[in-house]
């Protein structure tokens, strides 16, 4: 059971979690500009990688506050947790 | 009562004067506080305990600990009986009873030992070769061989005992309390780290409990009470025994199962039974020891065909001696120990040592004891069927490929058989960590780890008594180091002499005839799997060793092979031609030992495996001896029978009275959502696909929400109760789903939005009160505002008073009735419940749960997301394209013009009717074009909702049907399970009151 640090309330067990998959996947401004294939890689890609992945996490039973952690997907070794750009302090 | 013939008159750590009676298989015996079941059974000289799996061969004890694959019982009776205990690790308590898992219906006649007969029928693969075809007597053949494979039996009561889970941090979590171990914790402890040291068996000590090696001048025991005392000393040190970590998870979280009151007679069992800890440490020791291995020879599964080590372990810390006359059979030295504990016990003793040279040192102490040694030699066969009588003796020049004469025939009653050690790297497996061939020792020790772990000892190859200790204590410091703590330096004690080393493999003794003709060389006993096994599997083209495992079945038993593996892999590696470095092991996975389910369960089990949710008037639902039905965690009434109605009568009843006068429904699961702040409106534009800013005050709104694909994800009532404060409803199953779908638009891609979202699902409750009626009950309840159609329109929400308390009245409606919606404090809402029944009466009020709301709102075609959609349905398809706004973006509206979301043969939310008028088509039920059509037949959708509508007197039904929408007026054939088929219309699903003037009065 991985061993994850909330950026608000500290290290807490995977339990308390949930997951939000890939991280910095941003919504199009303007979806309607995108061709029908650009909007699928948009909805169905993502990098899937061997090694390090940057990936989105909730502490559904905590705070509830989504944040980023990088995560080896070979190792599962967390080297580190992110708070998400203008995510803002609490 | 038997005579414990084989026990000791002095030694071990057992005492004299506590006898303890027990029951093995129906008979009474004798032993002694202090022994396990196995050590037992042996001093009354019971020599076999059960029979193997396929072959059903009489088996007898072969090891002292986990490794021991042919002991598995049944112990205790009834609902406490737990199968598949190693007897070995069971200790004995007055009163004990245990019966063998195997060996239907008795040991001395088994009926399946016929298959031994045919044993060369039962080679590896049998099963799969002779039951998989046909597939479908496979039930038929599973039962057969179940029963007859006699495995452990599950109690059939409910568990009556209490089992916990605790959660433990520390620095430092020894796994292992043998001198390597408590060298570890005793550095990890001095220098003030918190220390957990865990042990599977009743005391610390490990091998220094089983074996005759002094530490400095000591006794090893001695040293271990010093040990243990010092630790006991320390307030952040807590000493586990009868503990087994058997799961190494990620990030250093180690599961322990604690077994606290098995050992105790039953009389004296009191509190948990077993205890699971989960640990979260910092730094882990693996100091687990090692398995000694077997010897791959001729019928060497023969009860008296035992480990060195469990000889040794039997004599000096039981007190008792399995046989009289013994052979040592070894090629390595570790066994000059058992011969020498065997002499000093006063028994027969003679050593088989298949090293040419022979022993180095330990030669001499032997000889100087007495103790013939033939070296050079190899025992090649076993006589005698439930007991050894004879091994046949050859000498052996250390050619592997050359075949043995049997020369010499010895008699005995026991064999002592070391194959060298194999290291316990489980854990360090499960954690991640790459275990690799040490050639100089001939075993796997533990490589390059993947987490903050460190093995010690005999676990790590160290196979004397100094060397463990010096690697124990090597493996503190580093720990200690790895924690950040300050050092201590601790003298290491002087260890006795430890016969050891030497190991010159000897993974097979060659057979002297045929290898694959000879009598069977066991080299997994509880799965009867053989050498032989393993080179059919090679000849049949197996060869990856995850393979070769799952055909020959070698290592699946409930020892996970801890005895058979390497052999079996060396043997592997043989055939192929290969170095076993390069055959590679199989996998590790939790658990070490089995765990009972109880502990996995700990305190979740009854009400709080699943904990229920029950609204604030679910009491007056009992009260009503209404049924209820689960919908996620809730438990909602699903109808109402009075007298002795069934459901059908009941809900055609509630429907009846409903749309004629007045229902009651406790709405009080949907999902209640408060959002507020400077930029609800646009936050929700963005969410919901209608124009929401266009909404005014007190205005309520029917709002469905797709996920970013464009199918629809949810839906609900949503109003707005001020410039900057919305009301959002949900489905019930949906709630939390929908909270979270919020949550993480608003702050992983919209931060810059001031939205403040609270769940208000329990805070508030819902009384729906429908019908003609309904205006007239809110009026005789005190209601302080008019509820006239100008004043309240329909879809509009109002602050008001009833029976002098504050509610929300919701002019809504889910059943095209008029109707409102009361939406009340919980703490008040079964007091509002009673008050609206009491004054309903005199228009019959008549409460109605779930099933007849989904009649009315189906006869309304109104849809349920997820009864009726599936995650593929788009609004389009739910002709809900009037919800879709032009004016806007909004989340998966994009989706909505991708190529698959317009192709007009989509599946369509339509309404059905059975033509024959009378069939309630299942739900679920397919739907074909052609009846007659050859297999597979194409369909071309399904039911989704089907029910017997009593206002309009036949069945009606919903469903989704590939181009429904353009087909109206047409018919499809309904598939039902019996194979028959009935012709069905495609309708509106707007089955009743189709232009809605009933809400709108
Ligand atoms: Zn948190």
């Amino acid at each position: 059971m991985l061993l994850i640090e909330c950026p608000w309330c500290g290290e807490r067990a995977e339990t308390e979690f949930s997951y939000g998959g890939e991280a910095g996947i941003v919504r199009p401004a303007e979806p309607d500009a995108l061709s029908d294939a650009e909007w699928a890689d948009y909805l169905f890609n993502r990098t899937n990688p061997r090694g390090a992945h940057r990936e989105l996490w909730n502490h559904a039973q905590g705070c509830r506050r989504w944040f980023g952690v990088e995560r080896d997907t070979v190792s599962y070794k967390i080297s580190g947790s992110f708070k998400l750009p203008s995510g803002g302090e609490a | 009562m038997a005579v414990q013939r084989n026990r000791l008159n002095q030694g071990g750590r057992i005492d004299r004067s506590r006898p303890l009676s027990f029951r093995f298989n129906g008979r009474s015996y004798v032993g002694y506080a202090g022994d396990t079941l196995a050590s037992a059974l042996i001093a009354n000289g019971v020599s076999v305990v059960g029979r193997s799996f396929k072959l059903h061969r009489p088996r007898g004890i072969v090891g002292s600990g986990a490794e021991e694959p042919n002991a598995i019982l049944q112990v205790g009776k009834g609902a406490r009986t737990v199968p598949n205990m190693r007897a070995t690790q069971v200790e004995l308590y007055d009163g004990l009873e245990a019966r063998s898992s195997k060996g239907w219906p008795t040991l001395a006649f088994d009926v399946g030992a016929i298959n031994n007969v045919f044993g060369r029928v039962f080679a590896a693969g049998f099963y799969y070769k002779t039951f998989m075809r046909p597939q479908r007597l496979w039930h038929w053949y599973e039962r057969i061989i179940r029963a007859s494979a006699g495995l452990g039996r599950a109690p059939q009561e409910p568990d009556p005992d209490t089992y916990e889970h605790r959660n433990a941090h520390c620095d430092v979590l020894v796994v292992g309390g043998g001198p390597a171990g408590l060298m570890a914790a005793l550095v990890a402890a001095r220098a003030g780290a918190r220390v957990i040291i865990a042990d599977e068996q009743n005391e610390l000590g490990g091998s220094l409990l089983a074996g005759a090696e002094t530490i400095g001048g000591k006794a090893g025991a001695e040293w271990v009470a010093g040990v243990v005392a010092e630790l006991a000393g320390f307030d952040d040190v807590m000493l586990l025994t009868r503990s087994t970590v058997f799961g190494y998870y990620d990030h250093n979280f180690l599961a322990i199962a604690e077994r606290c009151t098995d050992h105790l007679e039953a009389v004296r069992r009191r509190g948990v039974r077993e205890r699971l800890w989960r640990v979260r440490a910092k730094q882990v020791v693996l100091a687990q020891g090692a398995f000694e291995r077997p010897l791959v020879f001729c019928n060497n599964d023969r009860p008296g065909v035992m480990l060195a080590s469990a000889v040794s372990t039997y004599i000096n810390r039981y007190g008792v001696c399995p046989g009289e006359r013994a052979v040592v059979f070894t090629n390595n030295d570790s066994a000059y120990q058992a011969a020498l504990d065997l002499k000093k016990a006063g028994k027969t003793v003679l050593i088989v040592d298949s090293r040419p040279g022979g022993a180095r040192l330990v030669a001499d102490t032997v000889s100087e004891a007495g103790i013939p040694i033939l070296q050079g030699h190899v025992v090649t066969d076993v006589s005698g069927t439930s007991a050894v009588s004879c091994a046949h003796v050859a000498p052996w020049n250390g050619d592997a490929a050359e075949p043995v004469e049997s020369a010499i025939s010895i008699d005995c009653d026991l064999i002592a058989m070391s194959g060298g050690w194999s290291p316990a790297v489980h854990l360090h497996s499960q954690s991640g960590g790459k275990n690799v061939w040490d050639a100089a020792l001939h075993c796997f020790v533990p490589g390059e780890g993947l987490q903050d772990c460190v093995s010690a000892g005999a676990g790590n190859g160290r196979w004397s008594l100094a060397e463990c200790l010096e690697d124990g204590r090597a493996a503190g410091n580093e720990v200690v180091a790895r924690c950040g703590l300050k050092n201590v330096v601790i003298d290491l004690p002087v260890a006795g002499d430890t016969m050891s080393g030497g190991t010159e493999p000897l993974w097979r003794v060659p057979a002297s005839e045929d290898a694959d003709r000879c009598p069977k060389q066991f080299v997994d006993f509880q799965n009867d799997t053989s050498a032989a096994d393993i080179r059919l599997a090679v000849r049949e083209g197996y060869r990856n060793v995850e393979h070769v495992k799952r055909y020959t079945a070698l290592g699946f038993g409930t020892d996970q092979g801890k005895l058979g593996n390497i052999n079996g892999m060396a043997i592997l590696a043989e055939c192929l031609g290969k170095d076993i470095a390069d055959v590679g092991t199989t996998t590790f996975r939790p658990a070490y030992t089995p765990v009972a389910f109880g502990v996995g369960a700990g305190e979740n089990v009854g009400e709080l495996f699943d904990p229920v949710r029950k609204t604030a008037i679910h009491d007056a639902h009992v009260t009503a001896g209404a049924p209820f039905e689960v919908v996620g965690q809730w438990h909602r009434p699903w109808y109402f029978p009075r007298g002795d109605e069934d459901i059908h009568a009941a809900v055609n009843r509630e429907c009846l009275a409903t749309r004629n006068s007045l229902g009651i429904m406790d709405a009080s699961t949907l999902g209640k959502i408060d959002a507020r702040g400077p930029d609800v409106v646009e936050f929700l534009e963005r969410i919901y696909t209608h124009d929401v800013g266009k909404m005014p005050v007190g205005r309520c709104a029917y709002g469905i929400m797709l996920g970013e694909d464009g199918m629809v994800m949810d839906d609900g009532v949503m109003a707005r109760l001020a410039e900057q404060q919305f009301y959002l409803t949900t489905t019930t199953g949906g709630a939390a789903r929908v909270m979270a779908w919020l949550e993480v638009w608003l702050q992983t891609e919209w931060p810059d939005l001031e939205v403040y979202l609270t769940s208000l699902t329990d805070h508030y409750s819902t009384i729906a009160v429908v019908g003609p009626n309904c205006r007239k009950v809110l009026q005789r309840v005190g209601c302080n505002i008019e509820l006239d159609k100008e004043s309240f329109p329909f879809m509009t929400v109002r602050n008001a008073e009833l029976d002098g308390l504050p509610v929300q009245l919701f002019r809504v409606s889910f059943s095209g009735e008029l109707a409102f919606e009361i939406n009340i404090d919980s703490d008040h809402a079964l007091q509002m419940w009673h008050t609206v029944m009491e004054a309903g009466k005199e228009f019959d009020i008549t409460p109605y749960g779930t099933e007849t709301m989904h009649v009315l709102r189906a006869e309304k075609g109104f849809v349920i997301v997820g009864q009726d959609t599936d995650g593929s349905v788009t609004p389009v398809d739910l002709r809900m394209n009037w919800l879709l706004s032009k004016n806007k973006d909004f989340l998966g509206r994009r989706s909505l013009s991708r190529p698959d979301c317009k192709r007009n043969d989509r599946k369509q939310f339509v309404g059905l009717l059975s033509e024959d008028n009378s069939t309630v088509l299942p739900e679920g039920t397919q739907l074909i074009e052609d009846p007659a059509a050859g297999v597979p037949v194409p369909m071309c959708g399904h039911v989704t909702s089907s029910y017997f509508s009593a206002c309009l007197g036949h069945p009606i039904a919903l469903g989704l049907v590939a181009s429904g929408h353009s087909r109206t007026g047409e018919s499809v054939f309904a598939s039902l399970a019996d194979g028959a088929t009935v012709p069905v219309k495609i309708v509106s699903p707007v089955f009743y009151d189709a232009k809605g003037e009933r809400q709108n009065v």
